[in-house]
């Protein structure tokens, strides 16, 4: 690598203090001070502004001499070494069982927020999981995503409200109509490509968001569907008073913490089948389809494949993933209004298959992980979460721009005597 | 005189004001290697676009087997058996060899998703079904060696033979190649000038090339089609259209 001479980062190395400064006081340095009834602007105290000179001057030295600080690869190799402890078949059994273990232990040590928030966890992998399909693997930029968790939400808070359905009976249907609905809106706009599909599926998230706050007198509007009852086992209501509770089935105290812990594992139970389901379908022939066609779509289609059908079927199968998910968030908030289905979720959700790697399982489950817990982890930050946020957006961007663990490929490899094994 | 495989009877392609191609009708007969030759921008993969269904012809018919094509979209034309291959390869680069034939196999593949989900034996059977046919044709063009490699990773050269495989896997009546040797050293376009007598004779395939390799063409070709600026010039066996004084002047000019 040759080196660039200083003078030149010298330049870019000013104008990057510059900015960092001057945004810096803009955001940090001034100060709104209430007087009486009038507002008024001062000067924030003399340590903040030591504090941005500080920092511009790190910018300023990071800048000038870039080059010479050895760089973290990111190349393939530093991914193997990650994984190193993966490497046979047995030994990525052995890990997977030791972390199922794990994870079904967990709500057990711990106390009631952090299972509700590994529950939130889970609903956001299995999300991204469903959303990796059509992203990921098709190669569709989809973000109106969260209008199909929208469906399965409300489909399970409404056929509760008519129908009086349990969220058992509720489930397949929510996952029936969420896929119906991907379908529905797949069919007129998968003709499009890229920006233009973005754009389309954009405005069909939002679509679905303003129909369910306008039906008032259908979905009630902004005020949402309310009271919609927790999942049952096997009939069993996790609550202190009715006909048949858990704990008086057997035999213990009453506790709220069950019915969480409760919600923890079938949330576990969900995502893990989705997970297994996911794995399959990409190394059925649907899969090597969904890869094909977002490698070249002209290709496919003179080998005999319709694109059309095959970008509907990721379609669809995603938007069933995410129906499942807005049944079992439905239950689990007992409350849904279109508030909880904006657009920042779609993106969200997005940013965390993008984060994780596209097409990569293990990658969006653990970019799931990261997205969910760092926002709340970055709690006591609180004012600058945001920008701890963008930080880490922007230095992912920097070191791993293919995403935390990105696919890994072949599916399948082709073994007889003569093939070069990898 | 039995029905030719394959009928293109004045097609007619128009780009707004230009007319690409002018009424060009070609036969091709089962069993027989037929190329169309031309010089540079006279039209031939554009009447490649028309037959294989990437383009709709502005006017002009195409029969199959006696069935009209011209309507079709292309991926289903391509399931009547009519496969080609791209002047610039499109393979899928970042699958490897055997997934890119396996891919290639869509249309005969078990796809029922309960079948699959459940790995029941007959998906089992269906899919190790695919992999030796697979593996049968990455042998036949020298390529088994580089199976799990990404194909984008393989050489100009092995990128072509890897392309015929391809369509080869998908069991085609009709094989249409678009420039196979272009990029090719000498002993590379031998070796495809075998190899595309093989598909005929072993595996009973028709074929139909663009080719600019006059040596090739010559060689293999049963029926050759020349067409010039979008107008079909002559057909003929290769000695006649070696003798032909419009072809000549078409390639060299006029003295």
């Amino acid at each position: 690598m040759t080196k660039k001479p200083l003078f030149t980062n010298l330049t870019s190395a000013l104008f990057a203090a510059g900015l960092t400064l001057f945004l810096g006081a803009s955001v940090m340095g001034l100060r709104l001070k209430s007087e009486g009834i009038t507002l008024g602007v001062e000067l924030a105290s003399t340590q903040t502004f030591i504090e941005l000179g500080l920092a511009g001057l790190i910018v300023f030295l990071f800048q000038l001499f870039r080059d010479r600080i050895p760089k973290l690869s990111s190349s393939a190799t530093d991914r193997i070494a990650i994984l190193a402890f993966l490497r046979t078949d047995k030994q990525q059994r052995l890990w997977l069982m030791l972390t199922i273990a794990a994870l079904l232990v967990f709500p057990f040590t711990t106390g009631r927020s952090n299972i509700d928030l590994a529950t939130l966890v889970l609903i956001y992998i299995m999300l991204a999981i469903g959303l990796n399909i059509v992203v990921g693997l098709a190669g569709l930029l989809d973000l109106g995503y969260v209008g199909f968790y929208a469906v399965g939400a409300y489909t399970y808070g409404l056929l509760y409200t008519y129908f009086g359905f349990s969220f058992w009976q509720a489930l397949p249907v929510a996952g029936l109509f969420a896929a119906i609905t991907g379908w529905l809106l797949g069919y007129p706009v998968l003709r499009l490509r890229g920006d233009y599909l973005a754009i389309v599926t954009l405005g069909f998230g939002e679509i679905i968001r303003l129909l369910l706050n306008n039906l008032t007198e259908l979905t009630g509007g902004p005020n949402g569907v309310s009271s919609i009852p927790k999942p049952t086992l096997f009939g069993l209501e996790f609550s202190r008073r009715g006909d048949n509770t858990f704990h008086e089935f057997f035999g213990i105290a009453y506790d709220p913490v069950h019915r969480v812990i409760f919600l923890y594992l079938l949330a576990l139970l969900l995502v893990m089948l989705s997970i297994y389901i996911i794995r399959r379908l990409i190394r059925m022939p649907i899969g090597r389809a969904w890869e094909a066609l977002r490698e070249d779509e002209i290709a496919c289609r003179s080998l005999g494949m319709s694109p059309t059908n095959i970008k509907l079927s990721a379609f669809t199968i995603g938007a069933t993933f995410a129906g499942f998910a807005g049944a079992f968030f439905a239950t689990r908030q007992s409350f849904i209004s279109p508030e909880s289905f904006a657009f920042i979720e779609s993106a969200i959700i997005l940013a965390i298959v993008v984060l994780g790697g596209m097409g990569s399982q293990l990658g969006v489950v653990l970019a799931a992980i990261a997205m969910v817990l760092l926002p709340e982890l970055a709690r006591e930050f609180n004012e600058y979460r945001m920008l701890l946020f963008g930080l880490m957006m922007v230095l992912m961007m920097i070191w791993r721009p293919q995403g935390l663990l990105p696919a890994k490929r072949p599916h399948r490899e082709l073994k007889t005597t003569n093939a070069e094994v990898k | 005189m039995t029905q030719p495989l394959l009928e293109v009877k004045n097609l007619v392609m128009r780009f707004g004001g230009l007319m690409a191609v002018n009424h060009v009708s070609l036969d091709v007969n089962e069993g027989q290697i037929v190329s169309l030759i031309g010089p540079n921008g006279a039209g031939k993969t554009t009447v490649f676009n028309c037959i294989s269904g990437f383009y709709k012809p502005s006017a002009g018919e195409v029969l199959f087997k006696g069935k009209p094509m011209h309507k079709l979209p292309g991926h289903l034309i391509a399931r009547h058996g009519m496969v080609r291959t791209f002047q610039n390869i499109r393979l899928f680069k970042e699958m490897t060899l055997l997934e890119n034939l396996l891919v290639a196999q869509h249309m005969h593949a078990e796809r029922n998703l309960l079948k699959g989900m459940l790995n029941l034996p007959s998906y089992k059977a269906k899919e190790q079904e695919l992999e030796d046919r697979s593996a049968e044709w990455l042998e036949r063009v020298n390529l088994l060696e580089f199976a799990n490699r990404e194909a984008g990773t393989l050489a100009y050269g092995q990128q072509r033979r890897l392309e015929i495989a391809r369509c080869m896997v998908t069991q085609p009546t009709l094989l249409m190649l678009d420039e196979p040797a272009a990029g090719l050293n000498p002993q590379e376009t031998q070796a495809l000038d075998q190899l595309i007598i093989e598909l005929r004779d072993k595996y009973s395939v028709t074929l139909l090339l663009i080719e600019h390799d006059m040596k090739l063409v010559m060689g293999i070709s049963d029926q050759i089609v020349v067409i010039n600026q979008g107008a079909p010039l002559a057909t003929g066996t290769p000695a006649e259209i070696l003798g032909n004084q419009a072809v000549i002047k078409a390639y060299l000019g006029e003295e």
